[in-house]
């Protein structure tokens, strides 16, 4: 199971290149100030006996982008999968604690996890189009929550894929099937798709660990331009990624939320041990 | 996007730099007699073993074709199209046997197809795993049961059951009167058969349309609950589309067997051809013969000669119609596997 | 960019609550759908119960030990017993094993080793042959071996030799096809680490695939046997039936004297009896069909157990 072992560490990229974090970050240390989008407050999850998220305390901001960086099993993509209810699918997950979406409880009674998760869109650790045509793919959101006229779809379709910078690529073969697309390519259909249902928060669960390096900056791009208008939540196993793109950066270790700070701060001045250890590359 | 680095262009070869190495001295042969005699022995044995599934499906074919051809030298089409089986005058017309065969598995798909993808749907979409082990481990079970035992329950419970819960009820209110429920309300019917099947096909369908479900990666499942979907819209816009044509498959090989299904239905089924004059009729109630229970049955009482033929044609029409469905199937279910690998 | 109308769209007051018109629609649908599958599963499941539920009590019931030990009574048929066709069985079971497993497991072995075109419409072959129905099978052997015997030589021609003819033919495919998906589970390093010492191909199969996979292909041989052990179709066309002991005759062989059965006579066979006993009028032999077919599915399941318990001790010793 991938929450038993801890014994590797993903930290491949030792060397965090700063100057090209701090001229994506042109805000200096400081992050901008924003309201809170999702808060959780000592928040617990198990996987049947094992506590794979202990007493967790966080407060994400709305159109920011929030990095989740740790060792492979720390509990990040567990955290991430709690936002949009996704651990519901495994049997025998629990979780306890307050965990709100702009100030209403994920985890209440009265929550449908139907609507929960339009409204918190994921895009995948590998690309996972559905076997139909590049259009139908975007359409399948919209369809299922209602959206049926024709105009109104291909304009959707063309307003995601432009939004996820696929349009250019593929608005001649918007009929062939998604499985045609090169990885990088299925990896942004996905996240065309995710937008086309017009979510407010976007998870991300490591959208890049498949891709090819060319792919991953296209990827990474789009995400600063996404954070325009969507609050962005990414899981990530590159250090370098999580400087480049995020506004903050949360340091994950053993199921504990060890360090949550603006990701300058967070790379250059570590307050934990642990996360300094981390982003040195000395954790071993 | 991805600039290819211009080809490094092969100017001049550098010459060939052996001035240091002394020419080679030729040493022992590479190639052992021994050893490859041995492998052209395993490989031929093999391979020869491997020939006798084409020998046997030729055989088949071949010996059944030439045994039943003075019938179809002497009736030609109408042994087909013909509606009348009589020993003793020698007429030999196979059709009542043919719409049988369709009718009876028709009415088996008609009941075991919605049953057994609810069943399929059921288990790998819903079930906890508590429920999830026996009951597969149950449906294997029953897959397993051979034929006759099916029979031998059809004849003891389900008849009697069909006789008194559902033919006689029937017969006795208005709709007795529609041609749907008209004839006998004994037990022994082409509904008999059809539901026979139905249960003899159920674990089978339901058993194979499961592994195909299963099969499908859970990324699917879980896009589409990411995009926020209800269970029932994963499964039939994304997970049913997606095992499509696979399940179809399983439909054809589950009409297969439905097909070739030989010993419970002619315990059922009543082997008594309609009193129409074209020996067919769509009553559910009218006793009636499928091909394979014509040819068990008539075969106790077969004579030498055209009667035989006359059987045998039967058995030789059956395996026809078995390959045919067979490719069909197999090939649609390979099809589906490898969609479902490229969609990983 | 042009992603103004993807703008998140305004929040209601009870955003993530159920209470919303088109979310309705789509859960009653949700709830009614997967409540038909529950209801189908119920149904199916229901109707598979109620057999193994008359089987077991009915074949329990009527169960008792003159079964296994006498010959059919036709006199006082509660009396009797089915020992006849037990053996029957098993002597077919035997006879059908002598040829189908040499073909079946060298047939098997060439699909693991070939590759190319003509590999793959072997193994498709290999399927549509399993999916050739039984009755076909035993009129084929009728048609090839019983009529023509009995023509020239009247009496003959139904007998064990055909019925286990027919037997190992549908045997064929199955034993080829689990045993080349058992030896394929045998990891290729295995295979090349044997191949890169020098072995020839016969000597690695003989000496490091087989030994290794030698659980699994008794699985496959087992599972086969539970198909066939329970088929009745092919046998109606090929060993008749009997009412006795199948015959033995004393054979010399380098000067010990046994006896084995002889092939050339009709035979019984549980299924054919669980048959002739179920389609009686006589209630006394239809009671003790109920019985015979507990039998023979005990027969089948002790086949389907050994298949896993092949598999199980073969995987525990690695």
């Amino acid at each position: 199971m991938r929450y038993k072992s801890e014994t590797k560490i993903m930290a491949q990229d030792t060397k965090i290149d700063m100057s090209r974090s701090v001229s994506a970050n042109r805000n200096g240390v400081e992050a901008p100030p924003a309201r809170v989008k999702v808060k959780a407050e000592g928040v617990d999850f198990y996987y049947g006996g094992f506590h794979a998220l202990k007493n967790v305390n966080i407060r994400i901001g709305e159109r920011q982008v929030t990095a989740l960086i740790g060792p492979s099993g720390c509990g990040k993509s567990t955290f991430l999968r709690t936002i949009n209810r996704m651990n519901d699918l495994i049997d025998g997950t629990r979780l306890t604690g307050a965990l709100t979406l702009d100030g209403r409880d994920i985890y209440d009674k009265s929550v449908d996890v139907v609507h929960l998760r339009k409204r918190v869109g994921m895009v995948f650790q590998k690309p996972n189009p559905f076997p139909m045509s590049i259009y139908d793919n975007i359409c399948y959101g919209p369809r299922i929550h209602g959206t049926r006229g024709r105009a109104e779809l291909d304009e959707l379709v063309e307003a995601s894929l432009k939004g996820a910078a696929l349009w250019e690529e593929v608005k001649d073969k918007l009929k062939k099937s998604a499985f045609a697309l090169s990885g990088g390519q299925q990896q942004r259909l996905c996240i065309a798709r995710a937008i086309a249902v017009k979510p407010d928060v976007i998870l991300m669960d490591e959208p890049c660990s498949a891709l090819d390096p060319n792919s991953t900056f296209r990827v990474e791009e789009l995400i600063s331009e996404l954070k325009e208008q969507y609050t962005i939540i990414i899981v990530t196993h590159n250090m370098q990624q999580a400087a480049r793109v995020s506004d903050y950066t949360g340091f994950w270790l053993l199921g504990e939320l060890k360090e949550f700070a603006p990701t300058e701060q967070l790379f250059s001045q570590p307050a934990v041990k642990e996360t300094e250890d981390f982003v040195r590359g000395r954790f071993g | 996007m991805s600039e290819q680095a211009p080809q490094r262009e092969i100017t001049n070869m550098t010459p060939y730099l052996s001035a240091a190495i002394e020419d080679e001295v030729p040493g022992p042969p590479l190639s052992s007699s021994s050893g490859s005699i041995g492998d052209k022995i395993y490989g031929a044995i093999t391979f020869l073993a491997s020939l006798t599934i084409f020998v046997i499906i030729i055989w088949i074919a071949s010996s059944l074709g030439w045994q039943s051809l003075p019938v179809f030298k002497q009736f030609g089409f109408s042994y087909i199209t013909g509606s009348v089986w009589d020993d003793g005058q020698k007429q030999f017309g196979i059709l009542p046997y043919i719409f049988g065969t369709l009718y009876s598995s028709f009415i088996a798909l008609l009941i075991a197809v919605p049953i057994s993808l609810g069943t399929a749907i059921f288990l790998s979409e819903m079930a906890p795993p508590w429920i999830r082990t026996p009951v597969t481990f149950l449906v294997e079970l029953l897959a397993a049961i051979p034929s006759v035992v099916y029979g031998l329950w059809g004849i003891f419970v389900l008849l009697p059951f069909l006789r008194q819960y559902v033919m006689e009820p029937i017969g006795a209110s208005p709709l007795g009167k529609f041609p749907l429920f008209s004839g006998f309300t004994a037990g022994p019917s082409m509904l008999a058969a059809g539901v026979i099947l139905a249960i003899m096909i159920l674990p089978f369908i339901t058993a194979v349309s499961r592994d195909i479900l299963r099969a499908i990666p859970r990324a699917q499942r879980e896009a589409s609950y990411g995009l926020g979907s209800t269970k029932w819209e994963a499964i039939s816009q994304v997970v049913l589309p997606f095992a499509r044509s696979g399940i179809i498959g399983a439909v054809i090989l589950g009409l297969g067997r439905a097909f070739g299904e030989t010993m419970a239905v002619t315990m059922v089924i009543g082997n008594q051809s309609p009193q129409t004059p074209s020996g067919v009729s769509f009553s559910l109630f009218e006793p009636g013969y499928t091909m394979s229970s014509a040819l068990a049955n008539k075969f106790t009482e077969a004579s030498a000669g055209l009667n035989t033929a006359a059987l045998v044609g039967i058995g030789f029409i059956l395996f026809f119609v078995a390959i045919i469905v067979n490719i069909l199937a197999r090939t649609l279910v390979y099809y589906t596997a490898r969609d479902v690998q490229g969609g990983k | 960019m042009s992603t103004q109308n993807l703008a998140p769209e305004t929040l209601s007051h009870d955003a993530l609550s159920k209470r919303d018109g088109n979310l309705v629609g789509r859960q009653f649908k949700n709830n009614l759908m997967l409540g038909l599958c529950i209801v189908a599963a119920g149904i199916g499941l229901l109707s598979l119960f109620l057999v193994l539920y008359f089987l077991a009590s009915q074949g329990l019931r009527y169960m008792s030990w003159n079964l296994f030990t006498k010959l059919p009574d036709a006199v006082e048929p509660k009396l009797g017993g089915v020992a006849n066709s037990l053996l029957g069985t098993l002597l077919l079971l035997l006879g059908a094993c002598l040829f189908a497993l040499p073909i079946g497991i060298l047939g098997g072995i060439y699909q693991l080793e070939a590759k190319g075109p003509f590999a793959n419409l072997v193994r498709f072959m290999t399927d549509v042959l399993n999916g050739i129905p039984s009755i076909v099978i035993g009129i084929f052997v009728y048609a090839v071996w019983v009529y023509p015997v009995s023509q020239s030589n009247p009496g003959k021609g139904f007998s064990v030799f055909a019925g286990a003819f027919a037997l190992g033919i549908m045997m064929i495919p199955l034993i080829m096809r689990t045993t080349e998906e058992m030896l394929r589970l045998v990891p290729g390093t295995m295979r090349e680490a044997s191949l890169g010492l020098g072995a020839t191909r016969w000597r690695t199969m003989w000496s490091v695939v087989l030994p290794i996979a030698k659980g699994g292909v008794i699985t496959g041989i087992m599972l086969s046997l539970a198909r066939v052990a329970g088929e009745t179709a092919p046998l109606l066309f090929t060993i008749l039936g009997s009412e006795f002991y199948p015959s033995m005759q004393p054979v010399n062989f380098l000067g010990m004297s046994f006896s084995i059965p002889v092939f050339n006579e009709p035979v019984d066979a549980l299924p054919l009896r669980v048959y002739k006993y179920a389609s009686g009028p006589d209630t006394d032999q239809n009671n003790q069909a109920w019985a015979t077919a507990l039998i023979l599915i005990s027969l089948v399941l002790i086949f389907s157990v050994a298949a896993r318990f092949a598999t199980k001790s073969n995987i525990e010793e690695k």
